[in-house]
């Protein structure tokens, strides 16, 4: 019946591909630009065009004969995603091809249980395919947040120098368990390599402290005692000094300055280093 | 069996673990070093784990275990050149190692161990 329903389609199609085209085009009204939609739509119907002479059904649109329509709308989801469009904006335009095939179909048959039987085929074989878009869409968008999410976890964690043996790391944005571990890695690897005795953390750009913050906190802490280093947290600011004696937060043992120049200036002192302005110069 | 060696410098005794802890071997050097400072009077053991790549709950509670002994034979217990893999699990186990004294390399915990030594030492000379 696969068969019968594509040899009715097929001729339908290949009859008049640019005025189909343009129904589709005109069904959709592309807020995209419409050139752009206007190749999409082609290569679609053409990919389209192509599984159904390759003797594609609706029951099988995961095999062979679909591949061609399924890479084109698996490329035409993935710009749609790049360019920011919605995903029901995506699907849409895919399920707007419907209209123009059903009004030919209609055209063609006469028959009502003929006809409902083939809408009912072709009909399935396009929700599949919007189906598809979707998807493909939905993991084009997940893979471009994840790439976002681990740039910003690159960025968002140097290790700098301050002095020599004098480490820091200014924190920015919130702490979670994946950026600490990160944080601490790459920390800890900086004091072996340059053999540094202090490292400072400044959480000036941690906006909040929970218990699970501090609890991270001690932990890099703590593992930096192990390795033979001190640490100092700096940029502790008021409203976060509150959050902390409130929570019951036991950070003992711990040296804890308001400020990163405070923290810098008890480093030098510690590392036996004086600061001194040549007289005469205010 | 590896046994791993125990060398004398001076007042201090230096422990380099070159190889992976099993638990036998690290049981072996509890028993070894306690023996060890209790011969040569030591005050100072530096325990250098640098080469030391896995630890395990055991080991960690084997480097406290050891440095408590040292410290009621009245010696000071300095662990170096920890890896930060190792520091990292050793925290994730929740091992601080709290009375363990710490320092980056063996020459950082050498003063450490100098620095800490008793000033008065009624046999200086020996």
């Amino acid at each position: 019946m696969t068969a019968h329903n594509a040899s009715l389609l097929l001729p339908l199609i290949q009859a008049d591909a640019d005025s189909i085209l343009a129904e589709w085009l005109t069904e959709f009204r592309s807020a995209a630009s419409d050139r752009q939609a206007a190749t999409e739509a082609r290569a679609v119907l053409a990919a389209f065009t192509r599984g159904l002479e390759a003797g594609g059904g609706d029951v099988d649109f995961a095999a062979g004969p679909w591949e061609p329509l399924r890479d084109a709308l698996a490329q035409l989801s993935a710009s749609r995603a790049a360019q920011g469009s919605s995903s029901a904006e995506t699907s849409r335009f895919v399920l707007a091809l419907k209209k123009p095939l059903f009004q030919r179909l209609q055209q063609q048959i006469k028959d009502p249980v003929r006809l409902g039987d083939t809408l009912w085929w072709l009909t399935s074989i396009v929700d599949q395919a919007a189906q598809h878009t979707v998807g493909t869409y939905q993991s084009t968008r997940e893979e471009i947040i994840r790439r976002q999410q681990q740039e910003l976890l690159e960025l968002s964690t140097p290790v700098v120098k301050l002095w020599d043996g004098v480490l820091a790391v200014p924190m920015i944005g919130t702490l979670d368990s994946a950026r600490t571990q990160l944080v601490m890695e790459e920390l800890l690897q900086r004091i072996v390599d340059s053999a540094s005795e202090l490292a400072i953390i400044d959480i000036t750009g941690v906006p909040t402290v929970d218990t699970l913050v501090a609890q991270h906190l001690l932990k890099t802490v703590t593992a930096i005692r192990l390795m033979g280093a001190d640490c100092i947290i700096s940029g502790i600011r008021p409203q976060i000094a509150q959050t902390i004696v409130h929570l019951g937060i036991d950070l003992h043992g711990i040296v804890t300055k308001a400020t990163l120049a405070d923290a810098l200036a008890l480093a030098l002192k510690r590392t036996g280093h004086v600061v001194s302005r040549p007289a005469g110069k205010a | 069996m590896d046994r791993i060696p125990i060398l004398q410098m001076g007042r201090c005794l230096l422990v380099t673990i070159q190889v992976d802890l099993q638990d036998q071997t690290a049981l072996a050097l509890q028993d070894d070093l306690s023996a060890k400072i209790e011969a040569t009077g030591a005050t100072g053991v530096l325990i250098d784990i640098s080469a030391l790549e896995i630890v395990d709950s055991f080991i960690g509670r084997m480097l406290a275990s050891i440095s408590g002994i040292a410290r009621v034979l009245d010696a000071t217990t300095v662990v170096v050149g920890m890896q930060p893999a190792v520091a990292i699990t050793l925290v994730e186990l929740g091992l601080s190692l709290d009375g363990v004294r710490t320092a980056l390399n063996v020459e950082r915990g050498m003063r450490l161990l100098t620095e800490s030594q008793p000033e008065s030492d009624l046999d200086a000379g020996r």
